[in-house]
C-alpha cells in the first residue's frame, strides 16, 4: 500500500512494540530543553536554600576533617601520598560527593518530574541527565575549596591536573549509568528510594575516600576496582596530587563504568515507554 | 490534500491490578508476596492478584489532513485523553501504527512545568521550552506573551505569589503562541474567568483558521467544540463511534447522551413499581442542562407517574463520584407528604453553588410516608457535571480537594 516515497515523508512513525528510530536525533533536537531544565534545577537549588552554596562547602569540609581525624590520627593508617592526609582525603571526597549527590538526584529525578512526564513528550533521558548537572555545580564549588586548601598547605599540584576534565567526565558517566537504572526502577517500585541513602553510605565505606587505595593489598586490587569509584578516585589523586596510580585497576574501573553506562541506558530505554503509565 | 496524521488499528490497554489500591507497586509488596508464595503451604492462594486487561482504546483508524480542526468528544472514560496522549507520544500504544508529519505540540495541561519559585519571565522560557519552542521563538514572541497575559507588572515576581487567575493567564499565553504544524489541546479552557476563556478561544480560532494549522481539541463544552472545529470524532468506550462534520457529530453525541441519561432507561433501581420516576433532569433557569458552571445554582426536576392514588414522600441525596452523600433532603422535612393521582412534578432548588468541579450523582426514593412501601428507588444516577477550575494555584483540582470549593480571601494579620 505504501510506496517508498510516502514512507519517507513521515517525520514520526510510532509502531506498537518497537522502539523509536530517531531516538538519538530526538535527544539532540531537545537539547535546549536539557539546558533549560538544568538551568531550572540549578536556579531553584540556589534560590530556595540560602544555605545552598554554604552547604556544598561545609559538608565536604566537615567530612574531610572527621575522616582525617578518624583514619589518620585514630586508626593511624599510612599515607602513601606526598600530600598531607587532609588533602588526600579531600581529593577523594570531591569525586565521591559528586557521585553520591548525582546518584541520589538522578534516582529521584523522574518521580520529581512526574508532572512533565505525564503531560509532554521529550526523550526522558533528559531528566536524569539534567539532574546530574546540578551536582556538577556543587562539585565545582567544592573544587574552589580544594584550591583554598592547597594554598593553605602550600602544596603545588602536579601537571597531571590538565587531565582532570576526563576524570570529571568519568564520575559523571558513573553516576549517570547507575542513576539511569535506579531512577527507572524507582518509577516502578516507589519505595526503592529509601534504599538509596543506604547504598550511598555503604559505598562510602567500601570506597577509598578516607584512606588511600594503596592500603588494599595488591592481591585484592583488581577485585577492589570492581567498585568503579576506586579507579576514579585514584585518578583524581593522580591528577591533583600526583600520586601513583595502579593502571590495571584503573582501566578495570573504566570498563565497569562503560558497562554500567550501556546497561543503564538500555534498561532505561526499555522502561521509558511505560513511565507515563506507571508514574 | 496533505495527510498529516495517519492512525491505523490503534489500541491501548492497561493492566488493572485489582488487589492493589495504590497506583504504583512497592518493592516491599512484591518481595513479601514472593515470600508468601514460597512459605505458604496453601501454595498460590496467599497471593491472589487478579489482573484485568482494560482497553482504553480499540482499533482506532483516523486520517487527519492539513488544516483540519478536529474536536474529540465522548463521555468521561471514552478514551479521549488517552488518544491525545498517544498522539503526543507521551504514552506508547499497545497495538497499531501512527504516522505523523510535522511538529507536534501538545497542551494537555495549562502551565506544565511551571516552577513556583521562578519568576514570570523565567517561567515563560521554561514553559516554552517544555512545550517545544526554541529559545529564539520565545524571545520573538516574548512581548506578545506578556501583553496577552496582562502581567507586565509582575514579570519579575515569583509565580508562587501570583493569583490563580494570573497564573492561568500566563500559562495560557505561552501556549497560545506555540507555532507547531499540529496542535493538540486537552480540556484546558475550563480554567480562568469567562472573559479570558473567550480571549483564548478567539486566539485559538485565529491560529487555526488563518494559519492553516491542524488542531486536535478535546472539550466537554460543546459550544467550544462547535466554534473551534470543523470535524469531530466521537469516541465511545474506547472505540471510534462516528466521525464527520462537527455539527452532525455533536447532534449524534447529544442524542446518545440524552438517551443514556434518560431515567427511563436507567437500570440501578428497585421498588415495587406502584409509582415510577419518569422524568429527571437538571435545569438552569428553566432550560435543561447536563453541566453547569461552578458557582451556579441549579434545579432538579423530578416527574413521578403512578397508576393509583397514592400518598408519597420523596427523598433526594446528592452524591460525589465515590457515591458518598453530600447533601440530603426529604419532602416531608418542611411540608406534608403528597397525595398523587396520576402524575406529579416536583422541583428541588439545590441550595449548593459551592460544589467543586467534577461529576455528581444522585440517589432518590419515592415511598409511602410511613416507609412501609418503597415505590421506586434510583441509585447513583449520573446527574450533573460541574464545570469549573481545573487548576488552583499549581494543583489540579480533583477529589483530594473535597467536594466543596469556594474561593475565599485569606486574611493575613500583620505582625504586631
Amino acid at each position: 500500500m505504501n510506496n517508498k516515497n510516502e514512507i519517507e515523508n513521515w517525520d514520526i512513525i510510532i509502531n506498537a512494540g518497537s522502539s523509536e528510530k530517531h531516538y538519538w536525533f530526538d535527544l539532540w533536537r531537545f537539547r535546549e530543553l536539557f539546558y533549560i531544565l538544568s538551568w531550572r534545577d540549578i536556579k531553584v537549588r540556589y534560590k530556595q536554600t540560602v544555605l545552598g552554596t554554604l552547604w556544598s562547602i561545609i559538608r565536604p569540609l566537615l567530612t574531610t576533617l572527621i575522616f582525617t581525624i578518624v583514619f589518620s590520627k585514630i586508626a593511624k593508617l599510612e599515607n602513601p601520598s606526598n600530600a598531607p592526609y587532609a588533602l588526600m582525603v579531600f581529593a577523594g571526597m570531591l569525586p565521591w560527593q559528586f557521585f553520591s549527590n548525582a546518584l541520589s538526584e538522578s534516582t529521584n529525578s523522574l518521580i520529581g518530574n512526574a508532572n512533565l512526564i505525564t503531560k509532554v513528550y521529550f526523550p526522558r533521558l533528559i531528566i536524569p541527565a539534567s539532574s546530574v548537572i546540578t551536582s556538577l555545580v556543587d562539585f565545582l564549588i567544592s573544587f574552589v575549596i580544594l584550591l583554598g586548601m592547597m594554598i593553605y598547605y602550600q602544596y603545588v599540584p602536579s601537571w597531571h591536573l590538565v587531565f582532570l576534565p576526563i576524570f570529571i567526565l568519568l564520575v559523571f558517566f558513573c553516576a549517570f549509568g547507575f542513576g539511569l537504572y535506579l531512577t527507572a526502577v524507582n518509577v516502578k517500585y516507589r519505595d526503592f528510594r529509601y534504599i538509596i541513602p543506604f547504598i550511598i553510605q555503604f559505598g562510602l565505606y567500601i570506597t577509598p575516600v578516607g584512606f588511600s587505595s594503596e592500603v588494599i593489598g595488591d592481591k585484592w586490587k583488581l577485585l577492589y576496582a570492581l567498585n568503579p569509584m576506586v579507579g576514579v578516585i585514584d585518578g583524581f589523586r593522580w591528577c591533583i596530587l600526583g600520586d601513583e596510580i595502579h593502571l590495571n585497576s584503573f582501566l578495570f574501573s573504566v570498563v565497569v563504568i562503560i558497562i554500567s553506562m550501556i546497561a543503564g541506558i538500555r534498561y532505561f530505554r526499555k522502561m521509558e515507554k511505560s513511565f507515563a503509565d506507571n508514574i | 490534500m496533505n495527510k498529516l496524521i495517519e492512525v491505523k488499528d490503534l489500541s491501548k490497554s492497561f493492566l488493572i491490578n485489582h488487589e492493589e489500591r495504590e497506583s504504583y507497586a512497592a518493592l516491599r509488596d512484591v518481595i513479601s508476596k514472593k515470600a508468601q508464595k514460597i512459605f505458604s503451604f496453601s501454595g498460590w492462594k496467599a497471593s491472589k492478584i487478579t489482573k484485568e486487561e482494560f482497553w482504553a482504546l480499540r482499533d482506532i483508524n483516523i486520517d487527519i489532513y492539513q488544516g483540519d480542526r478536529i474536536g474529540i468528544i465522548g463521555r468521561n472514560g471514552a478514551g479521549k485523553s488517552t488518544l491525545l496522549k498517544i498522539l503526543s507520544r507521551i504514552t506508547a500504544p499497545s497495538k497499531g501504527t501512527i504516522k505523523i508529519k510535522g511538529r507536534v505540540a501538545s497542551l494537555l495541561e495549562v502551565g506544565t512545568g511551571f516552577h513556583p519559585e521562578l519568576t514570570g519571565r523565567e517561567n515563560i522560557f521554561l514553559n516554552g521550552a517544555i512545550l517545544g519552542m526554541s529559545r529564539l521563538e520565545i524571545k520573538n514572541h516574548f512581548d506578545e506573551i506578556v501583553s496577552f497575559a496582562e502581567i507586565e507588572k509582575f514579570l519579575d515576581t515569583p509565580v508562587k505569589r501570583y493569583s490563580s487567575g494570573m497564573y492561568v493567564r500566563l500559562a495560557f499565553a505561552v501556549a497560545a503562541h506555540l507555532e507547531p504544524e499540529i496542535l493538540i489541546v486537552d480540556e484546558v479552557l475550563a480554567v480562568g474567568d469567562a472573559q479570558f476563556q473567550k480571549k483564548c478561544l478567539g486566539k485559538m480560532e485565529e491560529v487555526s483558521r488563518n494559519h492553516g494549522r491542524t488542531v486536535l481539541f478535546v472539550s466537554h463544552q460543546m459550544s467550544a467544540i462547535e466554534t473551534l472545529t470543523n470535524k469531530a470524532l466521537y469516541l465511545q468506550n474506547g472505540r471510534l463511534k462516528n466521525s464527520g462534520p462537527t455539527p452532525e457529530i455533536i447532534n449524534r453525541y447529544l442524542h446518545d447522551y440524552e438517551e443514556t441519561t434518560e431515567i427511563k432507561n436507567y437500570k440501578q433501581r428497585s421498588g415495587n413499581g406502584k409509582a415510577k420516576v419518569v422524568k429527571l433532569e437538571v435545569q438552569k433557569e428553566g432550560i435543561r442542562a447536563s453541566a453547569v458552571k461552578q458557582g451556579d445554582f441549579f434545579n432538579v426536576i423530578i416527574g413521578i407517574e403512578c397508576k393509583e392514588n397514592l400518598p408519597m414522600d420523596i427523598s433526594f441525596v446528592l452524591e460525589n463520584i465515590k457515591e458518598q452523600s453530600i447533601y440530603c433532603t426529604q419532602l416531608s422535612d418542611l411540608q406534608l407528604p403528597l397525595q398523587v393521582e396520576d402524575y406529579v412534578e416536583v422541583e428541588i432548588p439545590v441550595p449548593l453553588s459551592c460544589l467543586r468541579s467534577g461529576d455528581y450523582l444522585f440517589s432518590m426514593a419515592v415511598f409511602r410516608p410511613d416507609k412501609s412501601e418503597f415505590y421506586d428507588t434510583v441509585l447513583h444516577f449520573p446527574l450533573i457535571n460541574i464545570e469549573g477550575m481545573r487548576i488552583i494555584g499549581s494543583f489540579p483540582v480533583d477529589a483530594r480537594w473535597g467536594d466543596l470549593y469556594f474561593p475565599i480571601n485569606w486574611k493575613v494579620n500583620p505582625k504586631l
